[in-house]
C-alpha cells in the first residue's frame, strides 16, 4: 500500500528566519496525525506547506490519487493543484471566518463545493446541505441563516462541514478547537472524533493542547523551534516521551 | 484656435488597428475579456464609449448604422452616438433593423431576428461577471482561467433559498461555447435566447473597463440556471397596447396619477413594423 | 391613442442651445478671453494640463472656458481631443537636477546646497479675502531662478542611508497604450496617479497620515520650475530639444524599519506633475509610497496600500463618467425588476 501523503523535505524560510526545517513523513490512509508543540514552533508553517496554503522553500510532497497514481504536487498545473484541493483535500482554519464565505447562508456555504464540481440541481444540493447541518448537529430550520448569526462553535462545525460536504479523503485543521469555550471544545472534539472515523478520513491536526492530540490522533510530531524533536505513536509519546522537551510538555499537562 | 482634424469615424488607424486586434482575438475565444488600450471618447465614460469603439474600429464608407437605447432609436443617447458617427464617418443611417448592417445597443437586443451580414455591438457598463462576487480583478482572472464558477451558482442558490426562483431579471449570466461565464451587458433576461446561436456577429465593448469581448456567429450561449429550477422568461398579461404583438419585451407607461398603465413594445422598429403588416 | 415619446434629437439640440447661453452669462459682461483663463488662472489650466495628460496651455484654457470652469468636463474635453493625435514617439526621460528651480523647500534640512527658496506659494499668505492689488502698484519681487541646484535625497544616497533610486530595467510602460492589469509595475502606477484626481490622491494622503496606512513621511524636498524636453527622431539618430514644460517634483523621505533582506533605511515616494501643482505632486508621492507597501513586507490593509483599489478608481473621467450615467435611461431594466418584484410580493401573497 502506498502512503496517501508523502511528505519529503518541506522547509520553509521567511527570509533569513526559519519557519521550519527540513520534515519528512508519511500519511496513510484513515490515519489521523497531531503536530504538536508551542507557538512559534514552526506547526503552522508545516500544516500550511503540506497543505497548498502556502508555498514551500524546498522538498517535495507525493499524493496517492484515488486511481493509485502518484502526483507530486509541486509538479501539477495550478487547475490541477486547485482541483484535488476542492475534491480531495479540505483546510480547517482555526478562525471559521476565515474558512467560511461569511457573506451568504449557511447553505450557500455547503453547497458550494458541490455546485464548484458541477452540482447542478438544487433539489438535491439542499439536501446535502441540510444531511450536513444534521451530521455536525445544527438544526436545520438555520439552513438560511447567515454564518455571522451563528455562535463560535457552531460556525466550527459549519466549517469543518463545508469541508466534508464533497467527501475528500484528507483533512487539515489548525488548532480547531482554538479560541473556543472549553465546554464547546469538548463537544466539538467528540464530533470531529466520530467524523473522522466513520468517514475513514485521514487528518492532520496542528494543536498546541496534548488533549486535543490524545483524543484525535494516531501518531503524533513533536515541533520545537522549526524541528521536529520527537515523533511516534500518540500513546507510546504521552506514556513515555523521549526528548527532553517532550517531557517537559507531557509533565506540564499531567501536572494541571 | 482651430480644433484637431478627425480621422473616419473619429479615431486615428492607429487605434482602429489595435482595436481590431482586440476583436479577432474576442472572436477566436468565445466570451473571453480581451483587455484593450480604450481611449478617451468625446462622450462620456459609461455612456457607450467602449460600443462607440468597436464601432468605429469596424465601421467602413458603405456601412448602415442602427443605434438603439432601451430598444429605442430616439432615446437621447442613442440620437447622440448616431450624430457622432454621421458627423465623423459621414456613413449612412437607418431605423430599420433589417437594412443595417451594424447596430449598436445599450440594454435590449433587437426582436427582429439578425442575420449573418450583420455585426450587433453592445454598450457594456461592467464586463467581469464575477466582480460582485469578487471585486478583484487579479482573483477573477484567475477563476476564468481556471473555470472556477462554482461562486456564480452561490449567488443563484442563495437567490433561489430566500425568494423561491433565481431573482436576476437583467444582467444575467450565460455560458458562452461551454466555456466562459459572460456577462451578456444589462439587457433584460427576456433577451437571453437571442444571444444563443445568432447568426450575427456579437460583439461587446466596455470602455471605462477596457475590455472587448464577443459571441461569434452560431456559438452556443447558456443561461446559468439549475437542472430543477430551469432559466425561464418573464410573461405579460397583455399583448403590447400599439401593434398587438405577444412575443416582444414591453415597456410599461405610466398614463396617468390614477394607477394608469399601458404596455408597449420596446423595440420600436418591431412595433412599427408589426403595425404595417396588420 | 398613446404614441411613444418621440423628439430626442430635438431636445437634445435645444438642449445645446441653453447651454451655450448659460455658458455666455450675462451678456452685458464682458466675454473672458482664452489668454485671460491662460495667464490669471493658470493654476487651473495645470490642473487640466496635468490630468487632461496633456501639456498644451492653449488646449487647457479653451476646455476651461468651454467647460463653463468645470474642470473635471475640461480634463475630460482635454482627454478626448488627446484621443485623436497621433503618437510619434517619447521623449527622452527628464533629468529634473537640470531643472531651472524657481521654488525648492526641503523639510528635511534646514540649510542645504542651493537653500531653499520659496518662489510663488500661497503658503505663509494670510487667507483674508481682499480685492486683488493691480501688480503696477505692487513692488516686483526678483525671481530667484537657479540651474543644475543638487537634489536633496541625493545627499543621503551617499551614506547609503536611503534606498538608491534606479533606472528600470525594463521598457517604461504607457497606461495610454497598453491596457493596465494588476499587479501594476511601479512606472505604470505613477503613470496612472500622474492623471489622478488630485481631490481623491489627497484624501487618500491624508487618510495615511492619520493611520490608515502609515509611511512616516518627511518632504525631503518640493521643486518647480521649467525643464527642456528632447526628443530623438529616428531620422537624425541624435538627441534634438522640441520644448519646454513647467513641472512640480515631490520626493517624500520615508521611515522603513528593514526586512530580513534589507537593512533598515529611508524609502522613496515621488510624484511630479505637469504645470505648478504642488498639493497633487504630494499626495502622488505619499500615495505612491503607501502603494509600495506590500513590495517591502509591510503590513498591508488599508485603502491607500490596496492598489486595486487606489488605481481603479482615481481617474476622475472615468468615474464621472459612470457616476453619471445614471442619468441615462434604464428603463428596460428597472421594467424587468418591476415584473420580478410584483411576481415575489404575489407568490409572497398567497402563501
Amino acid at each position: 500500500m502506498n502512503s496517501l501523503l508523502s511528505v519529503s523535505n518541506i522547509a520553509k524560510n521567511y527570509g533569513d528566519r526559519v519557519g521550519c526545517h527540513a520534515t519528512s513523513f508519511d500519511l496513510w490512509p484513515g490515519e489521523v496525525m497531531a503536530i504538536v508543540g508551542e507557538s512559534g514552533s514552526g506547526k503552522t508553517t508545516l500544516l500550511k506547506c503540506i497543505s497548498g496554503q502556502m508555498e514551500a522553500s524546498s522538498g517535495t510532497l507525493g499524493y496517492t490519487k484515488r486511481d493509485g497514481s502518484i502526483v507530486v504536487l509541486q509538479e501539477l498545473s495550478e487547475a490541477e493543484r486547485r482541483f484535488l484541493m476542492r475534491t480531495d483535500w479540505g483546510f480547517v482554519h482555526q478562525d471559521a471566518r476565515d474558512g467560511l464565505r461569511m457573506g451568504v447562508s449557511a447553505g450557500a456555504n455547503l453547497g458550494e463545493r458541490l455546485m464548484a464540481l458541477g452540482g447542478r440541481h438544487y433539489g438535491r444540493i439542499r439536501s446535502s446541505a441540510e444531511d450536513w447541518l444534521q451530521r455536525v448537529e445544527i438544526s436545520t430550520d438555520r439552513i438560511d441563516d447567515s454564518p455571522w448569526s451563528y455562535s463560535g462553535g457552531m460556525r466550527q462545525r459549519l466549517q469543518i462541514a463545508r469541508n466534508l460536504v464533497t467527501a475528500p479523503r484528507i483533512i487539515f485543521m489548525d488548532e480547531p478547537t482554538g479560541g473556543l469555550d472549553v465546554s464547546v471544545q469538548a463537544r466539538l472534539l467528540d464530533l470531529m472524533r466520530g467524523l473522522v472515523r466513520n468517514l475513514g478520513l485521514a487528518a492532520v491536526i496542528v494543536t498546541h493542547d496534548l488533549a486535543v492530540a490524545r483524543l484525535l490522533s494516531t501518531r503524533m510530531m513533536v515541533m520545537q523551534g522549526g524541528n521536529v524533536v520527537e515523533t511516534g505513536l500518540t500513546d507510546q509519546i504521552l506514556e513515555d516521551p523521549q526528548a527532553p522537551y517532550t517531557q517537559l510538555l507531557v509533565s506540564s499537562i499531567l501536572l494541571v | 484656435m482651430s480644433g484637431p482634424v478627425y480621422n473616419f469615424a473619429y479615431l486615428n488607424e492607429q487605434t482602429k488597428r489595435m482595436i481590431r486586434r482586440a476583436i479577432l482575438k474576442a472572436v477566436a475565444i468565445p466570451g473571453y475579456q480581451v483587455p484593450f488600450a480604450a481611449r478617451e471618447m468625446p462622450m462620456p465614460l459609461g455612456w457607450g464609449t467602449g460600443g462607440v469603439q468597436v464601432t468605429a474600429a469596424c465601421l467602413t464608407q458603405d456601412d448602415i448604422l442602427k443605434v438603439i437605447d432601451q430598444g429605442a432609436d430616439d432615446t437621447t443617447n442613442a440620437v447622440s452616438i448616431r450624430k457622432f458617427f454621421v458627423k465623423t464617418a459621414g456613413i449612412a443611417t437607418t431605423d430599420v433593423t433589417d437594412d443595417a448592417t451594424i447596430i449598436q445597443t445599450r440594454h435590449r437586443i433587437p426582436e427582429t431576428p439578425l442575420n449573418e451580414n450583420q455585426i450587433l455591438v453592445y454598450q457594456v457598463p461592467i464586463p467581469e461577471p464575477l466582480r460582485f462576487l469578487e471585486p478583484r480583478e487579479t482573483e477573477t482572472r484567475k477563476m476564468h482561467a481556471l473555470e472556477e464558477y462554482g461562486v456564480m451558482h452561490v449567488k443563484l442558490y442563495e437567490d433561489i433559498a430566500r425568494f423561491g426562483e433565481i431573482a436576476t431579471a437583467y444582467d444575467y449570466p450565460a455560458l458562452v461555447n461551454d466555456r466562459y461565464v459572460f456577462d451578456p451587458s444589462p439587457i433584460p433576461k427576456f433577451d437571453n435566447p437571442k444571444l444563443n446561436n445568432s447568426a450575427a456577429l456579437q460583439l461587446f465593448g466596455a470602455g471605462r473597463e477596457k475590455r472587448i469581448y464577443a459571441i461569434p456567429p452560431h456559438t452556443k450561449v447558456k443561461s446559468l440556471d439549475f437542472e430543477d429550477f430551469p432559466f425561464s422568461l418573464p410573461k405579460w398579461d397583455k399583448p403590447c397596447a400599439i401593434c398587438g404583438s405577444q412575443t416582444s419585451y414591453l415597456d410599461e407607461i405610466v398614463m396617468d396619477d390614477q394607477g394608469g398603465r399601458m404596455f408597449v413594445c420596446s423595440d420600436t422598429d418591431h412595433c412599427r413594423k408589426t403595425q404595417a403588416l396588420k | 391613442m398613446y404614441v411613444a415619446v418621440k423628439g430626442g434629437e430635438k431636445a437634445i439640440d435645444a438642449a445645446h442651445q441653453l447651454l451655450a447661453e448659460a455658458r455666455r452669462g450675462d451678456v452685458s459682461v464682458p466675454e473672458i478671453s482664452i489668454r485671460q483663463i491662460e495667464e490669471q488662472l493658470s493654476l487651473a489650466v495645470d490642473r487640466v494640463m496635468n490630468e487632461g495628460s496633456l501639456y498644451d496651455r492653449g488646449f487647457a484654457s479653451l476646455a476651461i472656458k468651454q467647460s463653463r470652469g468645470d474642470l473635471i468636463e475640461a480634463i475630460f474635453l482635454v482627454r478626448a481631443a488627446r484621443t485623436t493625435l497621433a503618437r510619434f514617439g517619447y521623449a527622452e526621460p527628464l533629468d529634473t537636477a537640470k531643472m531651472q528651480t524657481r521654488r525648492r523647500i526641503s523639510a528635511a534640512f534646514k540649510d542645504l546646497p542651493g537653500g531653499q527658496i520659496l518662489g510663488p506659494t500661497f503658503d505663509y499668505t494670510h487667507r483674508l479675502l481682499e480685492e486683488v492689488m493691480p501688480l503696477e502698484a505692487a513692488q516686483l519681487a526678483d525671481q530667484l531662478v537657479v540651474e543644475n541646484m543638487p537634489k536633496v535625497l541625493g545627499l543621503l544616497g551617499d551614506e547609503g542611508l536611503i534606498e538608491p533610486a534606479l533606472p528600470s530595467a525594463t521598457t517604461v510602460g504607457d497606461i495610454t497604450q497598453d491596457p493596465p492589469s494588476f499587479p501594476m509595475p511601479r512606472d505604470e502606477r505613477l503613470q496612472s496617479l500622474a492623471r489622478g484626481d488630485e481631490g481623491f490622491l489627497l484624501s487618500l494622503a491624508y487618510s495615511s497620515q492619520r493611520g490608515f496606512g502609515r509611511t512616516h513621511p518627511f518632504a525631503g524636498e518640493i521643486r518647480l520650475g521649467e525643464i527642456e524636453v528632447s526628443f530623438v527622431p529616428e531620422e537624425l539618430g541624435f538627441e534634438i530639444v522640441i520644448g519646454e514644460i513647467t513641472v512640480t517634483e515631490c520626493e517624500m523621505i520615508n521611515q522603513f524599519k528593514g526586512s530580513a533582506d534589507v537593512p533598515p533605511q529611508f524609502t522613496r515616494g515621488y510624484g511630479l506633475t505637469f504645470g505648478h501643482c504642488e498639493r497633487k505632486a504630494m499626495s502622488v508621492a505619499l500615495v505612491d509610497r503607501a502603494l509600495r507597501s506590500a513590495e517591502l513586507g509591510e503590513e498591508v490593509g488599508s485603502p491607500v496600500q490596496d492598489e486595486e483599489f487606489v488605481i481603479s478608481h482615481s481617474d476622475n473621467v472615468q468615474a464621472t463618467g459612470f457616476v453619471e450615467h445614471l442619468k441615462l435611461p434604464h428603463y428596460v431594466d428597472f421594467q424587468s425588476e418591476l415584473i420580478l418584484l410584483r411576481n415575489l410580493r404575489k407568490e409572497k401573497a398567497a402563501e
